[in-house]
Order: structure tokens, then C-alpha cells, then sequence
């Protein structure tokens, strides 16, 4: 399982890393993200042993337990959570309101 | 009455049935361990003394109208990933400190309808992500058998309680082993019901199409009550099965005369410890010798589940954290300018690298280009893996196996995260193909506990459970406790 590590330095860069990092919405510093290139490179070599796998017209499996399906109830109107429990944990209100930052640019 | 704190909840229920003790004596004299012991423990989060003298009451009342239940009165504690109302919930995580949840979870209200008296809230892995409970935000959690040594994670506080006499029973959750790992690192009794079984309604949710919620106990019999009182369709979880769910306890001393166990030879070999090897097919040895038969049972592809874990598990969760996002709960960094500054920030200060790690891992096997060679591909093999295991059960009604491949190892002796995630290689398969799973004491090597670990088809609870009835009753591991 232990591929050599020059297989590792190509299998992810550190630019991937931060665009990864940017979809996800975490802030890295370089040094984080050079260390987590080369986490990343090693949790990914872990994983190479699926590709050694015939899973030639397997069907993929979602969860695991047939007894489990997706259910739809009936679309009934049920008493809402209060407004302040909604609003109870939030970082930043304003009367009945969330509090954010500002969305769109000022220009 | 000795040793009170470890009895266990069956003989708390009787002692209350007795009044030999009040609930409210059970929960004092707990709460006072906790405060004695817990400092140098670190598996609780908090404890809920209040919660816990009202229930005791409560509980106390029930039992003088004669309307107890097998657990009321018994004191417990749960996983800081359940959400409980009014009492804060952190995952042990920055990003939901001081977060103080506005409904319960459904396993929680269960409990609460049938007499448990709650003591506090466990210490666990971030998000329940790690094998060793190191990645809590707060403190780290240490074995009971030895304070130098992790208790295994994720549900490492409920392990370290029950083990240590803090809880008389304790409910955890399993994505990957994160109950029955720990349970086997510290000595006690652990059960991953099947995908489903236990509603998920109110779990901080990791991996959706692998969490599920159990108990950790310090017998058998009290993990069939906990299961009994938990178990059963709720309409708040669109997961949960329908169907109605037995008395766990009824059938749990009949013995395993006839039983069918396979042995895995996969995971008696190489990459686990010959001690715990050794006391694994000891046990089984136990369990032919009350009548059990056993043959060996190959299970080639079910070596695949850890890498197949460590794509779907990962890719699960950057979805579910998706969530934290500052605004609504939780953590919120918002001294730099500018929303997605906010958020950037908010994400990165308020998760641990764990967590951060994995969701990265998570967004780039789903990305496109890489989603069919990660996500698809292991899920492909999640069914090669879910077959294999329906064709072992066709020929044994049991797999035994070890829980973990090794005892209980140093705190930081662990650095490299894919050698940690190798503690998960004999939990992970029973998660990948939804099947129960109990770890139950099967010894010491060099002073420290091993896990039996049995695996079962889909809703085969009952059996799993008489089974590991049947062993505990012939072993004498039940008895012994750490010295505090």
C-alpha cells in the first residue's frame, strides 16, 4: 500500500489544495496549505487501492440496508420552532433578524 | 452497598425496586465521582448536575407509584454529538461552543420517557472524526486502564465513563467503529445497531448513509435495555426502518447451542497484535465449547472497506459542514471585512485540522473529474463489499472477529492520520454494509483490554446480543475494574 513518494508529490498540488480550500470556504496560510498537499497526498495513496478493484457494472451503493427508502409524508402545516429559539443561538441579530455582513459590493 | 458505582443498571433498577437506594442517592453519589474523578479523566464535557437531581426525583416519584421502567433511575451520560434541549452541545468542537440546542434528540427524549437520569454530556473527536478522542477541541479523554494511553474514539468520553464508573451507561454513535472501538479499548460492552434502527433525529450529523446511534454499557443486559428503550421508527428521521422492533432482552440467555459462527481469518493475521489474536479465538474457543459451531469464513473483499470508507465518509461530511457558516449557531469570526472573508475565516478558526482536513478531502473526491474515481468507485465497492457479506451469512449466523487490532495506545504516539485511521480496519466493514456489531471484553494483553467483536446480518440485534450474553456469562472480564 505504501506507494513511493514521488507517486504522492503528483497526486495533488498545492494549488488544488487551495482551490479546494476556496470552494470550501476554509481560510489556509501557505504553510497550511503545503501541509495539508502533502496529508492530502498521503490520505489519497490510501485510497488508490479502490482503483485496483473490476467493479465493471456494479452498481454503486447509496446506503447499505434495503430496509431503509426515502419516504414523503403528507405535506401537513406543523407549528414552526419560535422566533427567538430560531434566534436564540445567533451570533449577530438585529430585532427578528439574522445579522450578516453585507452581501453585495457598495460600488 | 459497595462499589455502587459499579453496578451495573439492571442491578441499580433492582436495588431501586428494593429501596435499598434513591435515584437521587444513585445520581448524588455519581455526580460526586464525577467531581472527584473526572479532572483527571476528561470524559465529560460538562456535567448536568441540575438535569440530573430533577430526573432523579422524577424518578424517584415514578418509582413510588410503581410505574418504574428497567432504567429508571439509572444515571447515564450522552455523547456531546446528541443534541440535548437547553443543554449546550458542542460536538467538541470550537465551531459550536456555547451552543445551546433548541430540541432534543429523539434518542435522548426516549431515554428521558423511560427514567434516565442524565449526568452530563461526553468528551468525543471533533465531530466524531478520529480514532483516539485527541481531536477534541477541549481536552483529551484518557483510558481509565492507563492515563497515559488514549480510551480510542471517537465516543471516547461515554467509553471512559461507563468504564470508569462515571455513568452507568452511556450512548455513543458508530460511523466507522466509534463505539465499539472504544468500548473495546476500555473494557466494556459496545453495540452499532443496524444502519437505520435507531433514529438519527437530533445527531450532529458526520456521515449520513453510515452513522448510527448506540449504546455503550458495562454488560450485555444493560445494552439490550438502553437498545430496547432507543430502538423503533420515528417519523423525524426519514431513515429510520418501519418495522417494529423485539424485547432485546427476552431471548438474551438462551444460549448459543447451534449458533453458526465464522471465523475471518483476514483479520487474525497480519496487521493485528498476536495478543489480542490470541484472546479473540480464545473466546470463540469459549463460545464452541457452550455449543457453538464454528468453520472459517474468507472476507477478501471487505479488506477494501477502509479505503472506501475514507472516500464516502469524508465526502459526507464536507456536505454536513457545509453548514457552519457563522450566521445562524455556532462560532462566527467576523473581525475581518467582508462576507466570504467572514465565512473563510469563521471555517478555519472555528475547526480543528481534523475536520478541515477532512472536508477538503470530502469536496475534492466529489469534484468534478475525480468524482467517479473516488465517490463512484467506492461506492461500487460498497456493494462488492455488502454482497460478500450476505453471502458469509448465508453459510454462519455470526462473524467473530477483534474489535480493534491492538490494545489502547499512547496519546500523541499516533501522528500520521493514516496510520490512526488503521485502528478503524475491523469496525469500518460492518458500517460500509449497514450490519450490526457488538464488542464485548474478551481479556487483557499486558494489562490493558481486548474486544470480541460479533457481526451480524440486517436487524439480527437479538442474536448478537445472546451471543455476547452467553460469552460474558462464561468469562469472568465483567468483574474486573481499573484502579482509579
Amino acid at each position: 500500500m505504501n506507494a513511493d513518494p514521488k507517486h504522492n508529490e503528483q497526486t495533488i498540488s498545492v494549488a488544488q489544495v487551495r482551490q479546494i480550500a476556496a470552494l470550501c470556504r476554509i481560510g489556509l496560510t501557505d504553510e497550511e496549505a503545503e501541509q495539508l498537499r502533502g496529508e492530502m497526498a498521503g490520505l489519497l495513496d490510501e485510497v488508490s487501492v479502490l482503483q485496483e478493484i473490476d467493479t465493471t457494472g456494479v452498481e454503486p451503493t447509496g446506503h447499505a440496508v434495503e430496509e431503509v427508502r426515502s419516504v414523503m409524508r403528507d405535506d401537513e402545516p406543523r407549528p414552526p420552532m419560535e422566533r427567538e429559539e430560531t434566534l436564540a443561538n445567533a451570533p449577530r441579530r438585529e430585532g427578528a433578524f439574522f445579522r450578516v455582513q453585507a452581501v453585495m459590493d457598495e460600488s | 452497598m459497595a462499589d455502587l458505582h459499579y453496578l451495573t443498571a439492571a442491578e441499580m433498577s433492582r436495588a431501586l425496586a428494593r429501596r435499598e437506594i434513591s435515584a437521587v442517592e444513585l445520581a448524588e453519589a455519581h455526580l460526586e465521582r464525577i467531581a472527584e474523578i473526572d479532572p483527571g479523566l476528561g470524559a465529560y464535557l460538562a456535567a448536568t448536575p441540575d438535569a440530573a437531581r430533577a430526573q432523579a426525583a422524577e424518578a424517584d416519584r415514578r418509582i413510588a407509584r410503581g410505574e418504574a421502567e428497567p432504567l429508571t433511575g439509572a444515571p447515564m451520560q450522552l455523547k456531546d454529538n446528541l443534541s440535548t434541549k437547553g443543554v449546550p452541545t458542542t460536538c467538541a468542537s470550537r465551531m459550536l461552543e456555547g451552543y445551546v440546542p433548541p430540541y432534543d434528540a429523539t434518542a435522548a427524549v426516549r431515554l428521558a420517557q423511560a427514567g434516565a437520569v442524565l449526568l452530563g454530556k461526553g468528551n468525543m473527536d471533533e465531530f466524531a472524526m478520529g480514532s483516539s478522542s485527541e481531536t477534541s477541541a477541549f481536552k483529551v479523554v484518557r483510558n481509565p486502564w492507563d492515563a497515559s494511553r488514549a480510551p480510542g474514539g471517537s465516543s471516547g468520553g461515554p467509553a471512559a465513563a461507563v468504564a470508569a464508573g462515571l455513568a452507568a451507561y452511556a450512548l455513543g454513535s458508530d460511523t466507522g467503529g466509534s463505539i465499539r472501538q472504544p468500548a473495546a479499548l476500555c473494557g466494556v460492552v459496545g453495540l452499532k445497531p443496524t444502519y437505520g434502527l435507531v433514529s438519527r433525529y437530533g445527531l450532529i450529523a458526520f456521515a449520513s448513509s453510515l452513522d448510527q446511534i448506540g449504546p455503550l454499557a458495562r454488560s450485555v443486559e444493560d445494552a439490550a435495555l438502553a437498545l430496547n428503550a432507543i430502538a423503533g421508527h420515528d417519523p423525524l428521521d426519514s431513515t429510520s426502518i418501519p418495522s417494529p422492533t423485539p424485547d432485546y432482552t427476552a431471548g438474551i440467555a438462551g444460549g448459543v447451542r447451534g449458533l453458526r459462527i465464522g471465523v475471518v481469518p483476514e483479520y487474525l493475521g497480519e496487521g493485528i497484535a498476536p495478543a489480542v489474536a490470541e484472546s479473540v479465538k480464545a473466546a470463540v474457543g469459549v463460545l464452541e465449547s457452550l455449543g457453538a459451531s464454528v468453520e472459517e469464513v474468507s472476507l477478501p473483499a471487505s479488506r477494501a472497506a477502509l479505503a472506501v470508507y475514507y472516500v464516502i465518509a469524508p465526502s459526507e461530511c464536507s456536505a454536513n459542514l457545509a453548514r457552519y457558516d457563522g450566521v445562524k449557531y455556532g462560532y462566527s469570526d467576523q473581525s475581518a471585512d467582508g462576507m466570504w472573508a467572514a465565512l473563510d475565516a469563521t471555517r478555519r478558526n472555528g475547526f480543528g485540522p481534523e475536520v478541515r482536513r477532512r472536508i477538503l478531502m470530502g469536496a475534492y473526491a466529489l469534484s468534478a473529474g475525480y468524482y467517479d474515481a473516488y465517490y463512484k468507485k467506492a461506492q461500487q465497492a460498497r456493494t462488492l463489499i455488502r454482497r460478500e457479506f450476505q453471502e458469509a451469512f448465508r453459510r454462519v449466523d455470526v462473524l467473530a472477529l477483534p474489535t480493534a487490532p491492538t490494545t489502547a495506545f499512547e496519546i500523541g504516539g499516533i501522528a500520521d492520520p493514516v496510520v490512526m485511521h488503521a485502528n478503524d480496519v475491523c469496525t469500518i466493514p460492518a458500517n460500509i454494509a449497514g450490519i450490526p456489531g457488538i464488542s464485548v471484553p474478551c481479556g487483557f494483553a499486558d494489562g490493558l483490554p481486548v474486544g470480541l467483536q460479533l457481526l451480524g446480518p440486517h436487524l439480527s440485534e437479538a442474536a448478537l446480543l445472546r451471543a455476547a450474553y452467553a460469552y460474558e456469562q462464561a468469562s469472568e472480564w465483567r468483574d474486573r475494574h481499573p484502579i482509579l
